[in-house]
């Protein structure tokens, strides 16, 4: 593994199989009674959240205190980060308080890299989510989901059929998701109007459909992504109910998908949007279960960039 | 004639990269060319050029001086003497500073600091409109008549992207026979935009600042200059696109010309992958497509001139995120030798095109008759030598302007300025000032 994870494409093909396969273990604990294991005491995980996400938060946070590691959270939305100064100001302050990761979250896309890669701090860098760019944890607990559901909970994603939907443009998660998918050797299908898809997309180890309803029958797992209704006021879409006609995902589109197909979210929902509530919450939905492995695949992410060794 | 400055005698040199000739010097003058050891070395001081190739000092029609109001960025002293050590003996003072030079007051201020510093010619730009703003037109003819005799006016990092407005501004400076530079950028197509779009940008989650917002600007003005018969001249040219309608309009006779900067003739977007905000740049670093296609429209002649598009930010400014990082990178002192590596070392351009691009055609596109002249008996003495073998890692904190943003940081670059001389006085001698900065401004 490398030393950070800031991109999903830092990640081979061993190394995501391995971060899953910890993950696996590392669930048993959190069945367990007593739902901490030693592993990281003495080390000090910061999360560094210059935008909010308390889901993200709160799932490092849990993931880090069941490794017994100190944890200490740093909200920094809010200061002046205008001036971008506030970035390597913070990063000093974390290094002088002997930080041996740092979980960032920041609408910057490239933060985590600039704070990986600047000198200012030598943590292991933990990408949360940056601006546009990727959230690789959340691509990771994807595909634990998916190898969950789709392939025994071991091995690799290998001839899978994942279709992601919505606000690819915009969305960190689609750029993490398509290039672990890739990794893991499933094949991706990324479903948006135009305006949502960036220039370039077809150079992504992926295809790109215009059409919903086209790639559902042979489809494992769909992914519905938050789209924000303020895309609307810039000209990507006409509207809100045309948006959910084209591309939501209601029942009469759920009935498409083959018997054993998963449908996931990464959440928030939007519900009535992307997402009729009917299937958010229906049989093939596994939104929650996400958010559960979300704990495990952190652990061992954590685990595995802090080498599980003694404190230093 | 001679009472006023040093006399010098170069010997050894090559005019334009010919055959070696010493050069006499006295007060601002070139007074005497010859075979080498025939002239007279007496009362001169003599400087060995050692074969090395003489050209007209530098010209940049494109440079953020950024005083007054950012001084700490800049100031027109320290970017003077990063342009002397450049190779350059004038430089265009952008009008983008705090307050905005779009009044007589301001570009006669900007001028007298830079008489005062007196290491190159300062030649302030005026703003097309009253605080870059787009709104009306700032009064082109009071900034033309003043002691700046002002002739090129641009709102350079903003575009002038109201049509009627940039149709009457090209109309209004033809009474003074001036030039409009353009900031090509179409704002709405540009808005919050981070770096190149394409397939990189789309990668690294940075919005996307596409080629078709500085074409489809160009392809307007070029439209506009010739319908109203108007001289036009294009900023920073960064895309292949852009050489093409520049070429259209030149084929059809009409008065465009157009800069190319050292960043965009060496650099991709490439850099951007490192999010590192020294790479962030406006109009952004393109594709290796583009750099070919500008490096060959300088060499024809599409592109008239290089011009540096000198950009000085504090540390702070550039020590952060991408996002909200400051636009521009410096340019002055790596400018020649940028043009040296892309374009004479390939065999794009030789000295005599050198010395067009970078001192004759931005003399003559500013209206700088001083300037850009051949180097002949009887000619102002603004020369600089090169040295076309030396090089070296680029150190920016060796840099003489105040900032440190420098795109070319460690890498191994001609390092060709030996000497410069504003009308017949050294402003850099052996690659250095030949006066310390505060000596030279009272
Ligand atoms: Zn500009």
């Amino acid at each position: 593994m490398n030393r950070h994870l800031l991109s999903a494409a830092d990640l081979t093909h061993d190394d995501a199989v391995l971060v899953l396969d910890t993950a696996r273990e590392l669930a048993a604990v959190s069945g367990r009674a007593v739902k901490k294991l030693p592993t990281l005491r003495g080390r000090t995980v910061v999360n560094l959240f210059f935008e909010d996400s308390t889901r993200t938060r709160i799932s490092f946070e849990a993931a880090a205190k069941r490794l017994s590691a100190d944890v200490i959270n740093f909200s920094a939305k809010g200061s002046s980060v205008s001036k971008g100064e506030s970035l390597k100001d913070t990063a000093l302050t974390l290094q002088a308080m002997g930080a041996d990761a740092v979980v960032i979250r920041h609408s910057a896309s490239g933060a985590p890299h600039r704070l990986a890669h600047s000198g200012w701090i030598s943590a292991a860098v933990v990408n949360a989510g940056d601006g546009t760019h990727e959230h690789p944890t959340q691509a990771l607990l994807d595909a634990y989901t998916m190898r969950e559901h789709l392939a025994d909970g071991a091995g690799d994603l290998a001839g899978r059929r994942v279709t992601i939907v919505g606000d690819v443009l915009h969305s960190r998660v689609a750029r993490s998701n398509v290039l672990l998918l890739h990794t893991l050797g499933a094949h991706v299908t990324l479903v948006a109007p135009p305006t949502l898809l960036p220039v370039g997309v077809a150079t992504w180890p992926c295809e790109v459909s215009y059409d919903l309803d086209a790639p559902l029958p042979a489809s494992d797992a769909l992914m519905m992504l938050r789209v924000q209704r303020e895309r609307m006021d810039a000209a990507f879409f006409p509207s809100e109910r045309e948006y959910a006609r084209r591309y939501g995902l209601d029942a009469r589109r759920a009935a498409l998908l083959p018997e054993h197909a998963i449908v996931m979210h990464p959440g928030p929902m939007n519900r009535g949007m992307e997402i009729t509530a009917e299937v958010a919450d229906g049989p093939r939905s596994v939104i929650v279960e996400q958010v559960t492995n979300g704990v495990s695949i952190r652990m061992a992410v954590l685990y595995l960039l802090l080498g599980g060794a003694e404190p230093a | 004639m001679t009472s006023t400055g040093t006399t010098h005698l170069l010997t050894d040199v090559r005019p334009l990269g010919a055959d070696p000739v010493d050069v006499r010097i006295e007060g601002a003058t070139i007074v005497a060319i010859g075979a080498p050891g025939t002239l007279d070395a007496d009362g001169a001081r003599v400087l060995p050029g050692a074969g090395r190739v003489l050209l007209p000092g530098l010209v940049d029609l494109h440079t953020h001086l950024r005083e007054p109001g950012r001084e700490d960025a800049e100031t027109v002293a320290t970017g003077s003497a990063a342009a002397a050590r450049g190779g350059f003996t004038a430089v265009h003072a952008m009008a983008n500073t705090d307050p905005v030079a779009d009044t007589a007051g301001v570009v006669e201020q900007v001028w007298h600091l830079g008489r005062d510093t007196g290491l190159v010619d300062v030649f302030p730009v005026g703003a097309v409109t009253v605080g870059l703003r787009g709104e009306r037109l700032a009064e082109l003819g009071a900034m033309a008549d003043s002691a700046a005799a002002v002739r090129v006016f641009s709102d350079d990092g903003r575009c002038v992207s109201d049509a009627v407005l940039m149709r009457r501004a090209l109309e209004y400076v033809k009474a003074f026979d001036g030039v409009i530079a353009q900031h090509a950028q179409e704002p709405r197509l540009t808005a919050d935009a981070q770096m190149n779009e394409g397939a990189l940008s789309g990668r690294l989650g940075l919005r996307g600042w596409p080629a078709v917002a500085e074409e489809a600007i160009i392809a307007r003005d070029v439209l506009l200059a010739e319908h109203v018969g108007s001289r036009l001249h294009v900023c920073h040219v960064s895309t292949a696109g852009s050489v093409e309608i520049i070429r259209w309009a030149k084929s059809r006779g009409i008065d465009v010309t157009a800069e190319v900067t050292p960043h965009h003739l060496l650099l991709t977007e490439d850099l951007a992958a490192s999010y590192d905000p020294v790479f962030k740049v406006n109009p952004p670093l393109r594709r290796e497509h583009d750099v070919q296609a500008v490096r060959e429209a300088l060499a024809d002649g599409t592109i008239d001139i290089v011009a540096t598009d000198h950009a000085p930010h504090p540390v702070e400014d550039k020590e952060c995120e991408w996002n909200v990082a400051a636009f521009g990178m410096l340019g002055l002192e790596q400018a020649l030798a940028v043009v040296i590596e892309t374009m004479v070392a390939p065999g794009l351009l030789d000295w005599a095109g050198v010395a067009d691009r970078m001192a004759i055609a931005p003399a003559r596109i500013g209206r700088r008759a001083g300037h850009g002249r051949p180097i002949a008996v009887g000619e102002p003495a603004n020369l600089v030598l090169v040295d076309p073998q030396a090089r070296g890692p680029v150190d920016p904190a060796a840099s003489s302007s105040r900032s440190r943003n420098n795109p070319y940081a460690g890498r191994d670059l001609p390092a060709p300025v030996v000497a410069t001389f504003l009308r017949g006085r050294p402003t850099v001698l052996d690659g250095s000032l030949a006066a310390p900065l505060a000596a030279s401004r009272p």
